[in-house]
């Protein structure tokens, strides 16, 4: 510890800088937040910055009235809960067989999963895979595509590495199987290491618009991410243009509304904010250690 | 000598049968990984393969190999697209302000973060910085987009300030775009990128500052001799990452701010594949310019880690 000394005027700037920091990393919620209840009458004229003069929750009866967005809110949890758990028991399954010692062919299965991080074939010759999978517009285009990945494997190789040895044999003597071994020793050990990274697929699934908007065509199959994605991008019109297009029958959705189902989009992240940084953070030390 | 090497080695195929029965023995656990190297083969390497369309004319209804061969008709094509060479400069443009300015800032943030002496504001600062880089970009996107429309809260600032008469759609004009997206980008990532630096700086020895105080340096003595000159070689580390994907940009972050009016400048080569693939369904030229991009890329990856092992002996891949 340092030794304490008066503050001094640097440390006065050095707390108004990160307070505004703080503010500005804040104030988006705090927009978003407020602007979703604000009165259909006050909206019209333009979002608030501070406080709606009047309130009203008619935008969230709207947004949990609409089929699109329910649905949408439906899939979005259908596939993070789905994609998190397969990625997590599947690339924890290959992660545990890479870490024994022993395992004939490692060094060059090591290199086949290597590669994968250098190399990928990009958006187009992906997109026509899927289309050959049969993946396109499937549900599955969310799960199996994510299902492994070479970074998490290493991460999770080497935390099974630092389970005690004593326990996987004493498993084996009592004729546990590999897989018995895996699922009953070797998970369960593993807490830490599989919040960390079940939470950093749960948030990137739950916060993914771009393989709806690529691989799916069915309205029904669209997350509620790609949802808020196609209903914001009428945001960046120009008045002119959005009359225009009220003029053609089209409809525009209310600002409020937009901003309702901003809120229920990131909600979840939100509420559960504290525990995911905790182990968000955690787990960026495990890659910098390991990079 | 000969007879000798045979005898202690053995025969080849006794080698392959002893291999086998070892095989053999572990093939529970061999039953675990190969369904990850069938993963790998279908979702990594089969679209490896498909970068061959790059050379044909590629039509989806047609077996790949089938396609007539055309050589590099595309790569010349997009050489000397105009469009092409845009894409490349605005690329570099939005590479060259993240990887100047937008690479000092979260090192200036956590250096001021650990001048901070009370460790519960640090703490809460430190928190709270991290939250946008969990918004996903469909969010923070329309957020940045609704403040910066006709009636959004920039407009509604620069009037009631008198520094415009009129309102002005911001992200309608290309020359803004750069700036647009540098600050959102700054805005979103800052606290999550300085993360790494303040594990680099907590792992500082006390002593040292101690040492300096008491030789008399300043605050700022001990900033510049001490805590940069110990995360130097995380620094250069991340700077040298950071070159090495120049030809990269965030790809969600100009998928939601461009738009018809500001796409001279808000087009970079991620979006441009994306155009000309998705958009406009020429699959042969689009992965013509991602194979070129691919290729350059990883050059450039390979000298960058040259570069790294030169200056500070250390591999960044």
């Amino acid at each position: 510890m340092r030794t304490h000394t008066k503050k001094t005027a640097f440390d006065y700037i050095i707390i108004v800088i990160l307070l505004a920091v703080c503010f500005a990393c804040i104030y988006p919620m705090w927009y978003i937040g407020v602007n979703s209840f604000a009165a259909p009458e006050v909206a019209n004229r333009g979002a608030s910055a501070w406080w709606p003069s009047a309130l009203s929750l008619d935008a969230y009866k709207v947004v949990f009235e609409n089929e699109y967005i329910l649905s949408g809110f439906k899939i979005t949890i259908l596939r993070t809960v789905v994609a998190t758990i397969t990625h997590v028991l599947f690339t924890s399954m290959v992660a545990y067989a890479m870490s024994r010692p022993g395992l004939i062919g490692k060094k060059v299965y090591m290199k086949i999963a290597m590669i994968t991080m250098f190399f990928n074939g990009g958006l187009i010759p992906n997109f026509i895979l899927m289309i050959k999978l049969g993946l396109y517009d499937s549900f599955w285009v969310y799960i199996l595509p994510g299902m492994f990945t070479f970074y998490n494997m290493v991460i999770f190789m080497s935390f099974f590495r630092t389970i005690p040895e004593s326990l996987i044999e004493s498993a084996r003597l009592d004729g546990a199987s590999e897989f018995r071994i895996y699922w009953s020793i070797v998970l369960p050990n593993s807490r830490p290491v599989i919040a960390t990274i079940g939470l950093f697929t749960a948030v990137y699934h739950w916060n993914d618009y771009y393989q709806g908007i690529v691989y799916v065509r069915d309205k029904a199959l669209e997350p509620l991410q790609t949802i808020l994605y196609k209903l914001l991008a009428e945001t960046s019109m120009t008045s002119a243009q959005q009359q225009a297009m009220l003029a053609l029958g089209g409809e525009t959705t209310s600002a409020t509304v937009k901003f309702a189902a901003m809120v229920v989009g990131s909600l979840p992240i939100i509420c559960l904010y504290p525990f995911i940084q905790k182990h968000l953070v955690k787990g960026v030390m495990l890659g910098a250690i390991k990079g | 000598m000969r007879t000798q090497e045979a005898r202690i080695k053995p025969r080849l195929s006794e080698r392959l049968s002893r291999t086998g029965k070892e095989f053999w023995k572990q093939r529970q656990l061999q039953a675990m990984v190969w369904p990850g190297i069938i993963w790998m083969a279908v979702f990594s390497y089969i679209p490896l393969v498909f970068l061959y369309i790059a050379f044909t004319d590629y039509r989806i209804s047609v077996p790949l190999f089938e396609n007539d061969f055309v050589g590099l008709k595309h790569f010349i094509a997009f050489l000397t697209d105009d469009r092409f060479w845009r894409a490349v400069y605005n690329t570099l443009g939005l590479s060259l302000l993240r990887i100047t300015i937008g690479f000092c800032i979260p090192i200036i943030l956590a250096l001021l973060l650990n001048e901070l002496r009370c460790e519960r504001f640090k703490k809460i600062v430190q928190t709270v910085s991290y939250l946008p880089h969990f918004i996903s970009w469909a969010i923070f996107g329309g957020i940045l987009l609704s403040w910066m429309s006709e009636s959004g809260i920039f407009n509604q600032l620069a009037i009631s300030l008198g520094l415009q008469d009129k309102a002005i759609l911001y992200n309608g004009d290309p020359d803004n775009f750069w700036m647009i997206a540098f600050l959102s980008d700054t805005l979103k990532e800052m606290g999550w990128n300085a993360i790494i630096y303040l594990a680099a700086i907590t792992s500082i020895d006390p002593e040292l500052y101690e040492a300096a105080e008491l030789d008399g340096a300043g605050r700022f003595q001990r900033m510049w001799h001490i805590t940069i000159q110990c995360i130097r070689p995380t620094i250069a580390l991340l700077f040298i990452l950071a070159v090495s994907g120049c030809l990269s940009s965030n790809f969600d972050q100009v998928f939601f701010l461009s738009n018809s009016a500001n796409m001279s400048r808000s087009e970079t080569l991620d979006l441009y594949i994306y155009n000309m693939g998705i958009v406009s369904g020429r699959f042969s030229f689009s992965t013509a310019v991602l194979f070129f991009r691919s290729i350059i890329s990883y050059a450039l990856l390979r000298l960058c880690n040259f570069t790294s092992v030169k200056l500070t002996g250390e591999s960044i891949i």
